[in-house]
């Protein structure tokens, strides 16, 4: 594969867009899917044959990947490849409106099923999802169309592994895991490692409540993580790569399966890659359902088909990872914005972001919120603005009470806090922290304290129970809050709580356990009153919690209004 | 001539020491006679850094690193000792103790028990987590041996002697979090598992979890020591 061969496999699925009058997206990732967007794509591919056998006009169906919008699928966009900036998208489209949106194509758009999502779609910067809801994920071709393996053969052919090093160095890239440290340092560490042989993993154990970003590239456009594992690969010199994929994403692991075996018949994994002496093939590993399996040693454990278990760093996985090899891990959504940036220059990407925070994030976009979805967004854009202009504010007339970002590990953020850009170190100081994505929006009807025992359960249930801080404590911990809801807790047991938050996260062996008490120190940071109401007058504002809502005569104005 | 070996010198608790590169802070500080409580760690058997016990301050860090897998650098500057240790080993051996049923009064370990030990060493006096007192087997099907979960760590030195020095690997964990549980072969009773009957599992469990059905009461001393002299005796061979 040479790049003259992948423009004129560009230009060939061009020229077949071009011979078709209209093209019909319907999307088939996961969201859309439940709702069963495949046999809605049945039904449309059938009623255009029978259209175009009575107009002549050629319509092609096409699967495509998420276009974002998950709460209002399935999602159908509609475009004309004559006219490339007309397209029009349909919003909650069924089996029953098949022969209306056919019929309309050409002419009036189908009124009452169109999105009117402007506000969604703008103040978005889509890089990481540039593809997603536009090709077919499972047609390698139409990844080329976009510029798909350009990257790739511009690094093996043009480019040292040194200076790809450097140019995602200089893009200011960080891992988009979570943790944030800055991938090009981590590739430069593994490429200086000594070992024969080296690996590149790329994390898919996504695992948050309420996250789905990685699972959505993966789905929509898995190429583009092939793509950024080789270019890895290649900058830090391993010939063999892993994606961790969890099992509870059957759709991904599926499009992988065929996305990698396509690769190889298209020559860009396997030997003599793009005929250079570059050598790299991919395998899959599903993960079993342990959330402790996304923390990467314990990743490299399962990969080794050992009990996912983290184990002491450092040695960190750069230096002695799988089977003691220097290994390079990172996130799916790190790899998938490596392509871009090999493609269109180290500086185009810095020129995004805030000084610390380069770049893009996806964010998957859920809770009390209008618009659930992914969103993806430049780093430095107040959170305000994504949750009330991107994502259409909170429903039903409710009062927006908090977001909680970072899944298990991160905290929740009050209003006053809204109009902060976002950005690693951000959202850190204020007690959260960026995670992988997850961004769940919060009305009054939730309750704070319920809130954090909800994050505490799901770590106790999580925790691998190697380390006894983690394993013991976060069981502790949840058995405090369970006493703080049921409104039998004391004052002495909110100080036990806060004690042992402390020695949780300074004493476990991983981030799982280090980063447990986050979601109780975040809302005692912001909700203490909620916590003092549980424990002084058994009354939770929200009326969730076992203790009840009953009205208290002694509180203070200033408490009520807290 | 031999090969040069690499001698690291470091500063623990404000004592100058030295050791050979791969060596663990911990193994240094031994041999400085500067105690680091450990339960976890048993000389002869790998390291997993579980316990948290041997947790030490480092110099210009703010994480604390666990002794037994921290291996020596040259000019670092290590604090054993402080009192934000203390309470984090206190607190460490409260979750322990109120993780399970740890009565010492009526334990077969009593006085030979290295949790007991240590809660004394470390100055606990009481603890102030509820007990979680879960319901849990004992595993009295071994002709030999028994197993009580309930006084069991999770410190897995019988999985790793198991697996590592008798080549058995008749132990593993089972589950996770709070529910883990210690498991010969897949889950079968203990006597009816492929156990060799060597019984240094319960020379190494620091507890009252596997015991010696032979021993009366508290009469119950334990003897580890004797893994060095097998490794060493093994690799000379």
């Amino acid at each position: 594969m040479t790049s003259e061969e992948l423009l004129q496999i560009a230009e060939e699925v061009n020229a077949e867009r071009q011979a078709s009058d209209f093209e019909v997206n319907v999307c088939v990732a996961l969201g859309c899917l439940s709702q069963h967007s495949d046999k809605l794509k049945d039904a449309l591919t059938a009623e255009a044959a029978v259209a175009s056998s009575r107009t002549g006009k050629r319509c092609h169906v096409r699967g495509t990947g998420c276009m974002g919008l998950c709460a209002a699928g399935p999602l159908v966009r509609v475009e004309s490849p004559a006219m490339a900036d007309t397209q029009t998208l349909y919003a909650g489209v069924h089996e029953s409106d098949v022969k209306e949106v056919i019929a309309s194509l050409g002419g009036k758009p189908v009124e009452r099923l169109e999105a009117h999502l402007e506000q969604y779609f703008c103040g978005q910067n889509q890089i990481v999802l540039e593809n997603s809801g536009y090709i077919d994920p499972e047609k390698i071709d139409e990844y080329i169309e976009r510029g798909g393996y350009q990257a790739l053969i511009k690094a093996l052919t043009e480019m040292t592994p040194q200076a790809v090093i450097e140019q995602i160095s200089k893009s200011g890239l960080r891992g988009r895991g979570g943790g944030g440290y800055p991938t090009g340092l981590k590739w430069s560490t593994v490429s200086k490692a000594v070992g024969a042989q080296k690996y590149v993993i790329c994390n898919g154990d996504e695992g948050d409540p309420g996250a789905f970003m990685d699972r959505s590239v993966l789905e929509s456009d898995p190429q583009r993580v092939i793509e950024g594992m080789a270019i890895a690969a290649y900058a830090v010199g391993a010939s063999k790569g892993y994606i961790y994929v969890r099992a509870e994403y059957p759709l991904a692991v599926a499009r992988m399966t065929s996305s990698l075996q396509h690769a190889r018949r298209r020559g860009l994994l396997g030997n003599n890659i793009c005929g250079t002496t570059f050598a790299f093939d991919i395998e899959i590993r599903l993960g079993a359902g342990a959330f402790v399996c996304g923390e990467e040693t314990a990743l490299i454990a399962s990969i080794e088909g050992l009990r996912g278990q983290p184990r002491p760093r450092p040695p960190y996985p750069a230096v002695s990872g799988l089977w003691d090899s220097p290994t390079l891990i990172n996130n799916v959504e790190t790899f998938a914005n490596v392509p871009p940036i090999v493609r269109k220059g180290a500086e185009w990407y810095a020129s995004i972001g805030t000084e610390k925070s380069k770049g893009t994030k996806v964010f998957a976009l859920t809770g009390k919120i209008t618009n659930t979805g992914l969103v993806e967004i430049p780093m430095g854009m107040p959170l305000r603005e994504i949750i009330f202009g991107i994502g259409g504010g909170v429903p039903n007339g409710r009062k927006f009470k908090a977001v909680q970002t970072g899944g298990p590990s991160g905290g929740c953020i009050p209003e006053e806090h809204l109009d902060l850009p976002i950005s690693y170190e951000a959202l850190i100081e204020l007690g959260s922290m960026m995670g992988s994505g997850g961004m769940i929006v919060m009305d009054d009807t939730s309750c704070m304290v319920n809130v954090a025992r909800f994050f505490m359960e799901f770590c106790m249930t999580e925790s691998c129970g190697k380390c006894i801080p983690c394993r013991a404590g976060t069981a502790q911990m949840f058995q405090l809050l369970t006493k703080i809801c049921d409104g039998k807790a004391s004052h002495a047991d909110l100080d036990l709580l806060k004690d042992l938050c402390d020695v949780v996260k300074n004493t476990s062996l991983c981030g799982l356990g280090m980063t447990a008490p986050n979601p109780v120190l975040s809302t005692l940071r912001y909700f203490e009153h909620e916590y003092m109401e549980h424990i002084d007058h058994q009354h939770c504002r929200a009326g969730v919690c076992a203790c009840g809502t009953k009205p208290i005569a002694d509180l203070t104005a200033a408490e009520v209004t807290a | 001539m031999s090969a040069p070996v690499d001698v690291k010198t470091l500063v623990i608790d404000g004592v100058n020491v030295s050791g050979r590169a791969g060596q663990t802070v911990l193994e240094v500080a031994r041999e400085n006679n500067i105690s680091i409580p450990t339960l976890c760690h048993l000389d002869g058997l790998s390291e997993v850094g579980a316990c948290r016990m041997c947790l030490v301050e480092v110099k210009n860090s703010p994480k604390l690193f666990p002794s037994c897998v921290l291996k020596v650098e040259e000019g670092m500057e290590v604090t054993t000792a402080s009192d934000r240790l203390k309470h984090y080993r206190q607190t460490i051996l409260e979750l322990f103790f109120a993780e399970r049923n740890h009565i010492c009064s009526v334990c077969v370990a009593n006085g030979h028990c290295e949790l007991q030990s240590a809660a004394r060493s470390q100055g606990l006096t009481h603890v102030r987590l509820p007990y979680r007192n879960p319901l849990l087997d004992v595993d009295a099907s071994h002709e030999r041996f028994v197993l009580d979960h309930n006084r069991c760590i999770l410190c897995t030195r019988c999985v790793r002697v198991c697996a590592e020095i008798e080549g058995a690997h008749v132990w593993d964990i089972m589950s996770r979090g709070i529910d883990s549980m210690l498991i010969a072969d897949l889950h079968q009773p203990w006597g009816e598992s492929s156990c060799t009957r060597c019984g240094k599992c319960v020379q190494v469990c620091p507890t009252g979890a596997l015991s010696d059905k032979s021993k009366l009461g508290s009469d119950h001393p334990k003897y580890p020591e004797f893994l060095p002299y097998l490794n060493m005796m093994r690799e000379g061979q």
